[in-house]
C-alpha cells in the first residue's frame, strides 16, 4: 500500500483557485475553524451522554427522586448516603461482589499469564491459536451465562455429573445457586472464562516486545522456562500486568450481566432466593427501575464509583510492588 | 562470562506440552459454545438425561421456529434492532472518531493538547456509574424507552479518538498532508482522499471491536427497552429465560442464534480483531 500513489488524485480533484477574497476567507476557515468542527462531535456528544450524567448522577444522590412519586422532590441532604450505612442489602451486596472478585481476577491473570507464555513460541498455526481463545471474549455473556446455568444446575448439571466422576460426587446433589461459596464459584467461572483468552493477548504482545537479549544477557545458569517465566518475564511486562489488574477490578467491582443471568429468575435482579449473589451493580438496577428509588440508586453509584477508585489504587500500589524488585 | 546462553522463548520452539497445553486451553474456550449449539439442537428428554447430550440432536429447526414463534419476545425483531443497533453506533464510531483523531494527529489548533488530555483522562471513567442520571437525561430530551436512547451514548468513545490518533500520526506522513494542501486541497478532501484510504485496517480493528460490544450490550438496553416490543436481542434472551418454567433447548437456541452474528465476525475479522487487542495492550 503506498501513500505516495494517491497524490496525484487529490491533485486532481483540487478546487479550481477563486477570487482572492472568498478564498483568503475559505483558508482562514479552513484553518482556524475547521479542527474544532472535526473534534466536536465527540465533545458535544460525550460531554452530554458521558460526563454530564456522571456528575449530575451526584446531585440527584443529594435529592428524593422517585419514579412511581414525581411530586416527593426536593434535597434530601445526605440521607440517601446515611441510609446505606444501615442497609443490609447493600452490605450483603458488597461482600457478594468482592468475593466474586477475588474469586475471578486472580485465577484469571494467573492462568492469563501461563496462557500467554505458552503462545510465547515458535508455534504452528500462531494466529488460529490467538483467535481461538478470544472466542469467549466475543460470545454475548448473556447468552454464555445461560449455559453456564445449565452446567451449573442442581438436576443434571455437568458441573455436578463431573464432580461425581471425579469422586466427589455427593447424595444430594450440590445446589450451586444455594450458597454464596458455590454460587460465587460459579459465578466466578463465568467470568474467568470470558476474560482469561483476552488478558493473555495482552500479556502476550507485552511478552514479544521484550527484547530478546534481556533473555540471552540474563546469567540464569540452566534456567528452565518456568524460572525464566518468572524471574524475567513477569518483571519485565509489569507495566501491563498493573494495567490488566486496574482493568479488572473496574469490571469486576462492576459486575452485573453474570449474576444477572445465573438467576432462575433474571428479570428480578434479586441475584438468588435470599440474594447470596447479588453484586451492587444489581442491586443499583433493582433500586432504581423495581424499586423506582433513582435518588437512592444514585447515591449507591456514587458509592461504587468511590470503592472502585480505592480498590484501584490499592491494587495499583500493590502490583507495582509485587515487580518493584527491578 | 555467560557460559550457558539464554534463548529467549519467541525463539524456543513449541514442545508437545506447550500443544497440549493450548489444546485444552481451547478446548475450555469453544465447549460452552459448542454445548449452547447442542442443546439447541436437541429435544427435552436429551437435556434432561444423565450425563446430558454431549453430541447435537437434529431439532435446531424445530426449536428456532418455537423461538421465533413466542408471543411477547419479539425475537425475530430483535436480531434486527440489535444489528441496527450496533450497525449504526459502528458507522457512527469509525467516521467521529476518525474525523477527531485526525484533526488531534495532523492539525494544528490552539488547545490541541490540553484537549487531548482531556480524551485521555475520560478514557478511565467507567460510565457505567452514571446510569442513573443518563436515564434523567434521557428522560428530558424525549428518549427513553426508545432505541434513540440507546444507540445515542455508543455514537463516539475516547477510545475511538485515542486510538486513532495514534494510528493517524503514523500511518500518514506529514509530507502528503502538507502537499494536498498546496495543491489547494481542502481539509475535509484531505480527510476523505488521503485519510480515510491510508487508515482502512485501523477502521476494520475498531469497527469490529466496536460492533462486538454494542452488540453484547445488556444493562443499558435492559433498562431503556425491557417489556417494549422492540427489545435488542440480549434483552430479548433475558425475557426468554425469565418465567416460571424455563424450556433450556428454546432458550439455548435463542442464545445460539444471538452469538452466530459474532462468531461468523470472529471468523472473517479474527486477525483484526487480535490485532487490535494486542495494539491497544502496548499503547496504553
Amino acid at each position: 500500500m503506498s501513500l505516495t500513489e494517491l497524490r496525484p488524485a487529490s491533485h486532481r480533484q483540487a478546487p479550481p483557485p477563486g477570487p482572492g477574497k472568498t478564498k483568503h476567507w475559505l483558508y482562514r476557515f479552513d484553518t482556524k475553524t475547521i479542527p474544532y468542527i472535526f473534534i466536536s462531535p465527540f465533545f458535544i456528544l460525550f460531554a452530554i451522554f458521558g460526563v454530564f450524567p456522571l456528575i449530575f448522577n451526584g446531585v440527584v444522590a443529594l435529592r428524593n427522586w422517585r419514579l412511581d412519586d414525581p411530586t416527593l422532590t426536593g434535597w434530601a441532604g445526605f440521607a440517601n448516603f446515611e441510609r446505606l450505612f444501615t442497609d443490609e442489602d447493600f452490605w450483603n451486596a458488597l461482600g457478594n461482589t468482592f468475593g466474586i472478585f477475588i474469586l475471578s481476577s486472580v485465577p484469571q491473570l494467573l492462568a492469563a499469564l501461563i496462557i500467554a507464555n505458552l503462545l510465547n513460541r515458535k508455534l504452528r498455526g500462531t494466529t488460529y491459536w490467538r483467535i481461538g481463545i478470544l472466542l469467549p471474549y466475543l460470545t454475548p455473556v448473556v447468552a454464555s451465562t445461560l449455559v453456564f446455568a445449565i452446567f451449573f444446575s442442581r438436576d443434571n448439571g455437568l458441573a455436578n455429573w463431573f464432580l461425581s466422576l471425579v469422586g466427589f460426587g455427593q447424595e444430594t446433589p450440590l445446589d450451586w445457586r444455594a450458597q454464596k461459596w458455590s454460587a460465587w464459584i460459579a459465578i466466578a467461572t463465568m467470568v474467568n472464562w470470558k476474560w482469561i483468552g483476552y488478558n493473555a493477548l495482552l500479556y502476550l504482545s507485552a511478552m514479544q516486545s521484550i527484547p530478546k537479549d534481556v533473555y540471552e544477557a540474563a546469567a540464569v545458569d540452566g534456567a528452565g522456562p518456568w524460572r525464566q517465566l518468572w524471574q524475567i518475564t513477569v518483571p519485565m511486562i509489569q507495566p501491563v500486568v498493573v494495567f490488566t489488574v486496574i482493568l479488572s477490578t473496574i469490571g469486576g467491582l462492576q459486575l452485573f450481566n453474570e449474576p444477572m443471568m445465573f438467576d432462575e429468575n433474571p428479570q428480578s435482579a434479586g441475584g438468588g432466593s435470599d440474594h447470596q449473589f447479588q453484586t451492587i451493580a444489581q442491586l443499583i438496577y433493582k433500586v432504581g427501575w423495581k424499586d423506582l428509588d433513582l435518588g437512592y440508586a444514585a447515591s449507591m453509584s456514587w458509592a461504587l464509583f468511590l470503592i472502585i477508585l480505592v480498590v484501584a489504587g490499592i491494587n495499583f500500589a500493590l502490583t507495582r510492588r509485587i515487580g518493584g524488585g527491578r | 562470562m555467560t557460559t550457558y546462553a539464554n534463548r529467549a522463548p519467541q525463539d524456543t520452539r513449541g514442545t508437545w506440552m506447550t500443544y497440549l497445553g493450548l489444546s485444552l486451553v481451547l478446548l475450555f474456550s469453544a465447549f460452552p459454545v459448542y454445548w449452547m449449539f447442542v442443546i439447541s439442537t436437541s429435544t427435552d428428554e436429551a437435556v434432561a438425561a444423565s450425563p446430558p447430550a454431549l453430541l447435537p440432536g437434529s431439532q435446531f429447526l424445530v426449536n428456532v421456529r418455537e423461538v421465533f414463534t413466542l408471543n411477547e419476545v419479539y425475537f425475530a425483531a430483535s436480531l434486527i434492532n440489535s444489528v441496527l443497533v450496533a450497525g449504526i453506533i459502528t458507522a457512527a464510531t469509525l467516521f467521529f472518531c476518525s474525523l477527531a483523531g485526525f484533526a488531534f494527529a495532523k492539525l494544528r489548533f490552539k488547545g490541541r493538547n490540553a484537549l487531548m488530555v482531556v480524551v485521555i483522562l475520560t478514557l478511565t471513567v467507567p460510565n457505567q456509574l452514571g446510569i442513573v442520571a443518563l436515564y434523567i437525561v434521557m428522560g428530558k430530551i424525549g428518549w427513553n424507552n426508545t432505541l434513540l436512547a440507546v444507540i445515542a451514548p455508543g455514537l463516539v468513545s475516547a477510545f475511538g479518538v485515542f486510538y486513532m490518533r495514534q494510528f493517524i500520526a503514523h500511518a500518514v506522513p506529514d509530507e502528503l498532508v502538507e502537499a494536498a494542501r498546496i495543491d489547494g486541497a481542502l481539509t475535509l478532501r484531505v480527510y476523505w482522499n488521503i485519510v480515510l484510504p491510508a487508515i482502512r485496517p485501523a477502521l476494520a480493528v475498531l469497527g469490529l471491536l466496536t460492533f462486538v460490544m454494542a452488540w453484547n450490550d445488556f444493562q443499558w438496553p435492559l433498562i431503556q427497552l425491557n417489556g417494549t416490543d422492540f427489545p435488542t436481542s440480549m434483552v430479548a434472551l433475558s425475557d426468554l429465560a425469565s418465567g416460571n418454567y424455563v424450556i433450556y433447548r428454546r432458550v439455548l437456541a435463542g442464545a445460539f442464534l444471538a452469538t452466530v452474528p459474532l462468531i461468523v465476525l470472529l471468523l472473517i475479522g479474527g486477525r483484526q480483531i487480535v490485532r487490535g487487542i494486542m495494539e491497544g495492550a502496548v499503547k496504553s
